[in-house]
């Protein structure tokens, strides 16, 4: 057992710290205050490799592994949780269930590209009334011969609207119920009959965008079938899998983030004639912050790493995002919480990592939904 | 065009890390982190924006230093260069910059031919601006510091040279070696998949015995240069301020001020 980073793990680190601090941390305010996607920030990570890290460099990718993706995720989301998630939902969401079941030809037309950065991707499976209950899907396609036609909507699709591929899913034999009766479709922005819905206006993660997805008659190629008919189920239960890792980065990102944020704070500020660095009742709290910190990345690293070595990881992606997360909200709770006043502004940053941290205990699987995952794990279905 | 470009790197302690030792006003470096020295990494940057307009140039990034300066070396291949020798040699080590360039000489002259030297302008941790041009001298080529401009025209060059108060435009011809200020450029960032390819690549070790060295002109023992003492420089004064009653009057003290030290008519 090794728990020493590799050093491409390392200058991954060193690399995306760089990039994250110049390019993203001075615009991350911003953003969030304009809820605007910062589609410049897209292009810069698609020139340096960010959006295709554990992507072979056959299919456009950097050729990394799942560690240096997650750290990727979590050295963003550091410094602005929005960019973090439009990373990970297009690595984990669109390029992952390409590379996993993408045909030769389909890798080459989708992957390719989505892996270089020149195209984003993103995933739809959650509608109004399938959230947690992911089997009840309303949206339908039908075998129409030379094509199929899609009809229902989607909605909270991160990467919404921007994205240029989608992976959808929708049921193909109703009678088959959740599994093999859903099926997984390639979408392309500008299919006849698809089109953009409700742009949500959000608590956190605000320079994100979320929108719903509406299919009217909407026409695909037979040949943008992913995976076999009714495989779509397991292709969405598969990517989400993947997916926990890249939201449990999101969510050690942003709870290292308001750490680091507040020990600066600490330092400078002074009550009672001394900073607050030299108060060990907040210096107990920082210490246990860290703990939790830790453990969550171990947690992170460990799934990834079993994820690159095959290994059956799914209850470990699980675990892992439904303790980040709650580390996520513990710690900017009590970042806020340690800034006084000051942390309850819009001037310093935990404010906005507080409101950021809520969402990474709902995507992907509520904390409720993690613990249904490991808890089967444990007594079976 | 193909031209063949050789870097000259160095890797250095991040100062904004760096702290002063109160007794021995000596530099700590232990724990300090080590960085792509930053006139260095302009140099580079040059350097791949000639290979972006033409990709078949040829980049080979050169450092001396302790075998840890592998890593810098890895940086600047991740970032886009195409080879990196590592000189590194106990026999090289404590080399002032007179050593330093004969051993950096002895390395140019071992890889050949070249079109172009880039080199940062100075390191932040010697500060001495010297190494650069040096090797300029050792080699028998021209130099121009502190260029903060270049262009290329087939193969002649022109740059142009940051002075205190303007610039100087230069023209020379390769082979030349050119120092670069951070005004140059902004330096890229590495790429994952360089980074990937990077760090398997094969980095070669050159020793003094490689180099075919004289072992009289490298080392500590070789060097001229002996360090009394560190410290901060005083620093630069104000400038002269005129202040008069009126804009008028202001105006015509500071013509008047020009006039007397004949820098205008």
């Amino acid at each position: 057992m090794n728990f020493q980073l590799t050093k491409e793990q390392e200058f991954v680190r060193k690399m995306v710290r760089k990039f994250a601090v110049t390019e993203v941390e001075p615009i991350a305010a911003d953003i969030d205050k304009e809820h605007r996607f910062p589609i410049e920030t897209v292009e810069k990570m698609a020139r340096y490799g960010l959006l295709g890290v554990p992507i072979p460099k056959e299919y456009g990718g950097a050729g990394g592994d799942n560690i240096s993706y997650a750290i990727t995720v979590e050295e963003l989301s550091r410094v602005c949780a929005s960019t973090g998630v439009i990373c990970s939902a297009h690595t984990s969401l669109c390029a992952w269930p390409l590379l996993a079941y993408g045909t030769e030809e389909q890798k080459q037309k989708y992957l390719v590209p989505i892996a270089k950065g020149e195209k984003l991707g993103a995933f739809g499976l959650t509608e109004p009334n399938a959230g947690t209950d992911a089997g009840s899907q309303q949206t339908r396609a039908v075998d129409k011969g030379d094509h199929w036609e899609l009809n229902g909507a989607k909605v909270f699709i991160t990467n919404g609207g921007y994205a240029d591929v989608y992976i959808v899913m929708a049921m193909t034999d109703k009678s088959k119920g959740t599994r093999g009766g859903i099926s997984a479709f390639i979408v392309e922005k500008g299919f006849e009959g698809f089109s953009i819905g409700k742009t949500e206006e959000k608590m956190g993660i605000c320079a994100s965008s979320t929108t719903e997805l509406v299919f009217q008659n909407c026409i695909v190629p037979k040949e943008n079938l992913l995976g076999q008919v009714g495989e779509g189920f397991k292709i969405a239960m598969s990517t989400l899998d993947g997916g926990r890792i890249g939201i449990a980065a999101q969510a050690l990102g942003i709870a290292q983030g308001a750490f680091d944020v507040t020990v600066d704070y600490m330092k400078s500020r002074r009550q009672f004639g001394r900073p607050l660095s030299k108060f060990q009742a907040l210096q107990f709290g920082m210490a246990e912050m860290r703990t939790r910190i830790e453990a969550a990345r171990l947690l992170i690293y460990n799934a990834a790493n079993m994820k690159d070595n095959n290994l059956k990881y799914g209850p470990y992606s699980a675990m892992a995002k439904l303790y980040a997360a709650e580390t996520a909200m513990y710690v900017t709770t009590k970042a806020v919480q340690f800034h006084g006043g000051y942390g309850f502004t819009k001037d310093y940053p935990v404010e906005r990592m507080m409101r950021d941290a809520k969402i990474t205990e709902i995507y992907e699987g509520t904390s409720e939904v993690q613990k249904m995952v490991i808890s089967a794990d444990i007594f079976g279905k | 065009m193909a031209l063949k470009i050789i870097v000259c790197a160095k890797q250095v302690p991040d100062t904004n890390e760096v702290k002063i030792d109160p007794v021995k006003n000596t530099l700590i470096r232990e724990g300090v982190p080590s960085i792509l020295n930053h006139d260095d990494a302009n140099a580079l940057e040059e350097a791949l924006k000639i290979k972006d307009q033409y990709p078949d140039t040829h980049i080979t990034v050169i450092t001396m230093g302790p075998p840890q300066a592998k890593d810098l070396l890895i940086e600047c291949l991740a970032m886009g260069a195409d080879k990196g020798i590592l000189i590194s040699d106990r026999a090289l080590g404590g080399s002032d910059t007179w050593a330093t360039s004969n051993a950096l000489a002895a390395a140019v002259k071992k890889i050949g031919d070249f079109d172009i030297i880039f080199a940062g302008r100075q390191a932040i941790d010697g500060d001495t601006a010297q190494v650069g041009p040096q090797l300029a001298e050792k080699l028998g080529i021209p130099q121009v510091t502190y260029v903060k401009e270049f262009s290329m025209d087939g193969k002649e060059i022109t740059v142009k040279r940051a002075l205190e108060d303007g610039y100087e435009v230069i023209k020379l011809q390769m082979p030349c070696m050119l120092t670069a200020i951070k005004e140059l450029n902004t330096p890229r960032y590495m790429t994952i998949g360089g980074i990937y390819d990077a760090v398997k690549a094969d980095i070669p070790v050159w020793g003094a015995k490689e180099l075919e060295v004289d072992l009289n002109k490298v080392g500590l023992d070789a060097s001229p240069t002996n360090v009394f003492r560190s410290f901060t420089p005083a620093p630069k004064g104000k400038g002269v301020m005129i202040e008069r009653d009126t804009v008028e009057e202001t105006a015509k003290a500071l013509l008047e001020m020009l006039q007397e030290k004949y820098i205008i008519a």
